[in-house]
This record gives structure tokens, sequence and C-alpha cells, in this order.
């Protein structure tokens, strides 16, 4: 049966963690450039977002859309698709929850935020489901029209907030989302809300769709084996399609935190590469919601750290990036550690 | 309507088109190697960017831009190289590997250009590649005024595209990337190399995204500017599916593209969007995809690892 508990092997905790450390290893080398200790620089990082109650609260802040775009390629990779296109959606689902937030007034909380949030999640859902139905109908690639679709996306709300929705500021932004459609601030100064609630539940709600439903059944078997799956009765197609409008739905939500939560309005090209991030963040954790939660409070603490370690050492806060990169890229080539521990061919 | 027609046909907006084609030519016909072995070059974006980022690093200490031509070619070889060693050595998700090197540039360059310039956003002008003027060609009517008067990379790149396409469809080299590319197992079987043949091709590719990254940074420009490929690598790899993996295929499409580009401006101001030309590239390959301008298909053991018997 799948639903028995599965022993976790060890290579799915070591491979990733030995990422971490070789990551940390080469950005050393950059750091040393600078003429900095590198102990000292990833010292001051870590002690800024994990030190105080409010650097850890800002750490969550960070760390909550990469949860939300982590399970939403987690979720495609289930079912063998890679949704590269996670960016694409953060923005048609940010903007979809903006206009809701903005556009709609006089109604109470209790029905515009779960409004403007099911509008990021729809938003995110419909841009998401066009690869995946053309995936399904046609057989083309994902990944080739979700990179097209994120740039179609880019383009389409850059029109939108400087031309039909342009706000009252000279920056390129929407209208300020009505106060009736803002996430609940949780920890003010800082900026972490209630979407650190909505993050975790997904979290969970991925985990029991997969692994305890019968759809979460088929979307593995389709990732598995598409063949056998069709052979089994299940419709491939539709799977395809539902686990992409799903997987969209994710990374709608993480627009939406930003959009309700972090800036209270869509501003032009806002994201630090949230849905790419993704894709790091969703290795990192295996796939798994758990693993996923705790690659994301990584990626958002060395967010977190960044300005502090600018700030006070002469290390460049694009480090961080560089690290992001090299983190990635460690996971991608786990062959690389099949010397040191046994790699078995998944993921 | 007359004025359209005008517009559409103006010199000024073809001499333009080639331009803006120029690092859509180097990078997509870099895209083709690597995607004819058989390797997804998704980090065409980054190589482009690390190249740009070269070119000027090289053009302000040795103070020659030919030189920094040759840096950016390295750089960006260099980073073909890496996407080799993840994706064919160790087997690593192509998709994954170029979005890693996307995320890595992105980061080095920036990191870099505080280190070197000590300077955010933009770098200061370095010495450029200058335009030429061809004796003869500049003086006939029409075409003159288009091709006449170019930045030699416009060349370079135009002859990059007939080299290429000779070299993938007219020699042996090129049948082995190809069959390397269809079928990797069949190709190790009457003796190709096909690890070696892929890693030239990822790295060729990467030169040659490197060469494109550079035309931004030290031919239309003089310096970097931070994240300045701006998606050009992608438009690139639109090229290269559009052109249906065919070096004059990729010409065609990056003409058309850097064309869009080129009107953009005058487009706008006759009230349509620049934004919508912006997207056209995109969507129009999503449309060539469909495949309702003639399907374009992949090389068959596109993005997939290679891994030998025995």
């Amino acid at each position: 049966m799948l639903d028995r508990v599965k022993k976790v092997p060890v290579h799915v905790i070591i491979a990733p963690i030995l990422a971490v450390i070789l990551a940390l290893i080469v950005g050393s080398a950059f750091v040393l450039t600078v003429g900095e200790n590198p102990l000292h620089a990833y010292k001051v990082l870590f002690q800024e977002s994990f030190g105080s109650m409010r650097g850890f609260a800002t750490t969550l802040q960070r760390a909550t859309p990469l949860m939300f775009t982590g399970l939403a390629v987690a979720f495609a990779y289930r079912a063998g698709l890679f949704n590269i296109g996670a960016e694409g959606q953060v923005y048609i689902g940010a903007f979809a929850a903006a206009w809701v937030g903005f556009t709609f007034s006089n109604l109470p909380k209790l029905i515009h935020l779960p409004l403007a949030i099911v509008a990021g999640m729809l938003g995110g859902a419909i841009w998401a489901a066009v690869p995946g139905i053309l995936k399904a109908k046609l057989g083309i690639h994902e990944v080739i029209n979700s990179i097209m679709m994120n740039y179609i996306a880019y383009f389409l709300t850059d029109w939108l907030v400087l031309g039909p929705f342009a706000g009252s500021s000279w920056i390129p932004e929407s209208p300020r989302v009505k106060a009736s459609a803002t996430l609940t601030r949780l920890m003010p100064p800082t900026r972490l809300t209630t979407a650190i609630y909505i993050a975790l539940a997904a979290g969970l709600i991925v985990y029991l769709i997969l692994w305890k439903t019968k759809l979460g059944y088929e979307i593995r078997a389709v990732g598995l084996n598409p063949t056998a799956a069709e052979y089994g009765g299940i419709s491939v197609a539709k799977t395809m399609v539902i686990a992409m409008a799903i997987s969209g739905a994710l990374a709608g939500l993480a627009g939406m935190e930003q959009v309700l939560g972090l800036n209270n309005r869509f501003i032009q090209r806002f994201s630090p590469d949230l849905g790419f991030m993704g894709i790091a963040v969703a290795l990192l954790g295996k796939n798994h919601p758990v693993g996923i939660v705790l690659a994301a409070i990584l990626f958002g603490a060395l967010q977190t750290g960044a300005a502090a370690m600018d700030r006070l050492t002469a290390v460049p806060r694009e480090l961080i990036t560089i690290l992001q990169g090299v983190i990635i890229f460690f996971v991608a080539a786990e062959y690389l550690f099949s010397r040191f521990i046994k790699v078995k061919g998944e993921a | 309507m007359w004025d359209i027609i005008k517009l559409l046909l103006n010199t000024t907006v073809f001499a333009a088109t080639l331009r803006m084609a120029t690092p859509l030519m180097f990078t997509a016909i870099g895209g083709i190697y690597s995607e004819r072995s058989g390797v997804v070059n998704i980090g065409l974006e980054g190589m482009m960017l690390i190249g740009a980022f070269a070119a000027v690093a090289v053009s302000y200490f040795t103070g020659s831009a030919w030189l920094g031509f040759l840096g950016a070619i390295l750089a960006g070889a260099l980073m073909g190289f890496i996407h080799g060693v993840a994706s064919i050595k160790y087997r690593a998700n192509q998709v994954v590997s170029g979005t890693a090197i996307n995320i890595f540039a992105g980061g080095l360059t920036v990191y870099l250009q505080r280190l070197i310039f000590n300077m955010a956003g933009v770098s200061p002008a370095v010495p450029r590649i200058n335009d030429v003027t061809i004796p003869l060609i500049s003086k006939i009517p029409w075409i003159g005024p288009i091709i006449g008067k170019q930045n030699p990379l416009v060349y370079l790149a135009l002859l990059t595209v007939v080299i290429s396409h000779i070299v993938i469809f007219k020699t042996v080299w090129g049948l082995r990337l190809r069959s390397v590319g269809e079928h990797p197992r069949a190709a190790d079987s009457v003796g190709i190399n096909v690890y070696k043949t892929r890693y030239v091709a990822v790295t060729i590719s990467g030169a040659l995204a490197g060469a494109g990254g550079a035309y931004l940074s030290i031919a239309h420009l003089s310096r970097f500017v931070e994240g300045m490929t701006a998606g050009r690598g992608f438009i690139a790899l639109a090229a290269v599916i559009f052109g249906k993996w065919n070096p004059l295929g990729a010409l065609g499409a990056s003409l058309f593209f850097g064309y869009a580009d080129a009107l953009q401006m005058r487009l706008q101001e006759i009230g349509i969007p620049t934004q919508f030309v912006q997207m056209l590239p995109y969507i129009l390959t999503m449309i060539a995809l469909a495949g309702f301008i003639g399907r374009a298909v992949a090389p068959k053991a596109s993005g997939e690892p290679y891994v030998k018997e025995g």
C-alpha cells in the first residue's frame, strides 16, 4: 500500500544538507576575495536572521512566499511536470488579488479578504493551466510554454499598472488595496502576516492531497509512469491539467502574500524571482511539504541576513544570490554525492 | 496608410532590426548547438549576462574592446562547460541546472560589479567596439543605410549563422552532433563519443551566448548595466524553437523579433502599447509550438541525460 508509513531514506536528508554546506564553502571563496573572514560573514548573516524575535519574524516573512512557490513547483513535479512558470503565475495571482482588493469597497473583511485570496489562487491556476492543457492535449513540453508565459505575464502586468490600472503615485503600481482586503500583521513593525498560517496550512493540504486522496494517488501515478497510469484507467491528460492548476493556485498565493500582506498594492516587477526560487526550495526540500517549509526558512534567513552582512562587513549582499544559485546547482547535480552516499534516481 | 507602409519599410528601422537581432543571433545559434546535441540550455540568459559583464571587465582592464569580446566568449564557454558537467556527467535535471546558472549569473555580475567598480547599477564607460563603414556597399541606395554602416559584431553574427549552418548540416561533426541529439544510444553504438560531443556543443553554446552578451555591453553600449540582458536569452531560446532548431530559421526568427523590437517605439506613437509588441516573440513561439505555423519538433533526446551502458 502506498499509504504505509515510509522510512525516510538517508540520502533524502543528507544530500540537501551536503548541498548547502558545499554552497557555503563555495561562498567562502567569494567572501575571501573581499578580504573578509567567511565565518564572521556567515555569523553576522545568521545572527540577523535567527538571533532575535524580530529577525526571525522577518525570516519567516521572507520564507512565506517561498513556501508557496516551493509547494507549487513540488506539486507539479509529483505529476511529472516541471513548473518553471511559477514566476508568471505569481504575477497573475498577485494582480488578480490586487484587483479584487482595490476594486471592491464597503465589503466586510470576512468577505473581502477571502475573495481576494481566492482571486489570487484563481489567477495563478488559470495561468498554469494553459501550459498544462497544451501538454495534455498536444504533448508540448510544459517548460518552454511556461517560460514564454512568464514573459507574457511580465509584460501584461506592466501594461496593466502603467495603463488601465495605474495608481496615483509616479511609481508603476496599482492603487492600494482596501484595508478590508489586507492580511493582519502578527508582529509589527515586522511585516510578518497571517499569510504564514496560510502557507503552513497549504503545506498540510498539499500533503493530504498527495498522500491521502485518490487524486493524489493518481497524480503520483502519472508522475511515476504516465503510460502505466493510463493503462490503469487514470486519465493522464485530466490529471496533468488539474496538477498544473493546483500548482498555479499555490504560486498565485505567493503573489497574493506580496500584495495583501507585504506591499498592499501591486508594484511593477515586484518579485525577487520568487517563482525561480521556488524551484530551489522544492528541490532542496525534496518535493515534500516538510522539507519545503524548512528550505524556505533557510532561503528566507539568507535574504534577511543579507542586508546586515552588507552593512556590517565588506561582503556585498549579492553573495546571497550567488549562494542560492550554487545551492540549486549542487542539489541538481546530486549525483555528485553518489561516491559518498547512495543516491537513487529520485529527483 | 501610406505612412504606415513607409514606417514599416523605413531603412532606419531595418538598420535597427539588424542591431537588435545581433545578440539574439549569437545566442540562438549557441542554443541550437546545445539542443541539437540533446542538452536543453535554459541558462542562455545567465551565460549572456556573464558574457556582458566579462566583456566590460576585460575591456576596462586591458583597454581593448576586442580582448573584452574574447573574454566574454571564454567566460560564456566556461559557464557552458559547467552546465555540461552538471547535466552530462552528473545527470542533473538540465532545466534546473540552467535555472541555477541564471540565478547565479544575476548574483555574480552584481557582486563583481560592486567589487571591481565599486558602483551599483552601472559600470563606468569602457572602450567599445566601434561601428565600421563598408566603402562600396554603404553607397548603394536603400541597402547601404541598412548594412553599409554597422558594428563589426553584426557582420560576425551573420557569419556565425552561415558557418553554423554549414557545420551542422554539411560536416561529419554536424552529423554526429545531430545523431547524438536524436539517438544517443545508436550514435554510441557506431562509435561516436556522446559525452564528448555534448561537452563540445554545450561549451560552444555558452561561448556564443557570451558573445551575444558582449554585443549588448561593449558594442551596443559601452558599459555594463545590472540585468542588462533583460530576458534576451529567453527570446533567443524562443528563436531556436521558432526557427525549428535550424540556424537559418533562427536567423529569420531573430530578425523578426529584432524588427518587432525596432518598431516598438514607433508603434507606441501610433497607439499600440510597447508591452504588446514585447509579448509578441513569446506568443508567437507558443503558437509555433502548438503547430499553427508548421509544427516545431525538438531533437528527440533533448533534455535526457545519457547513461552509457556497461
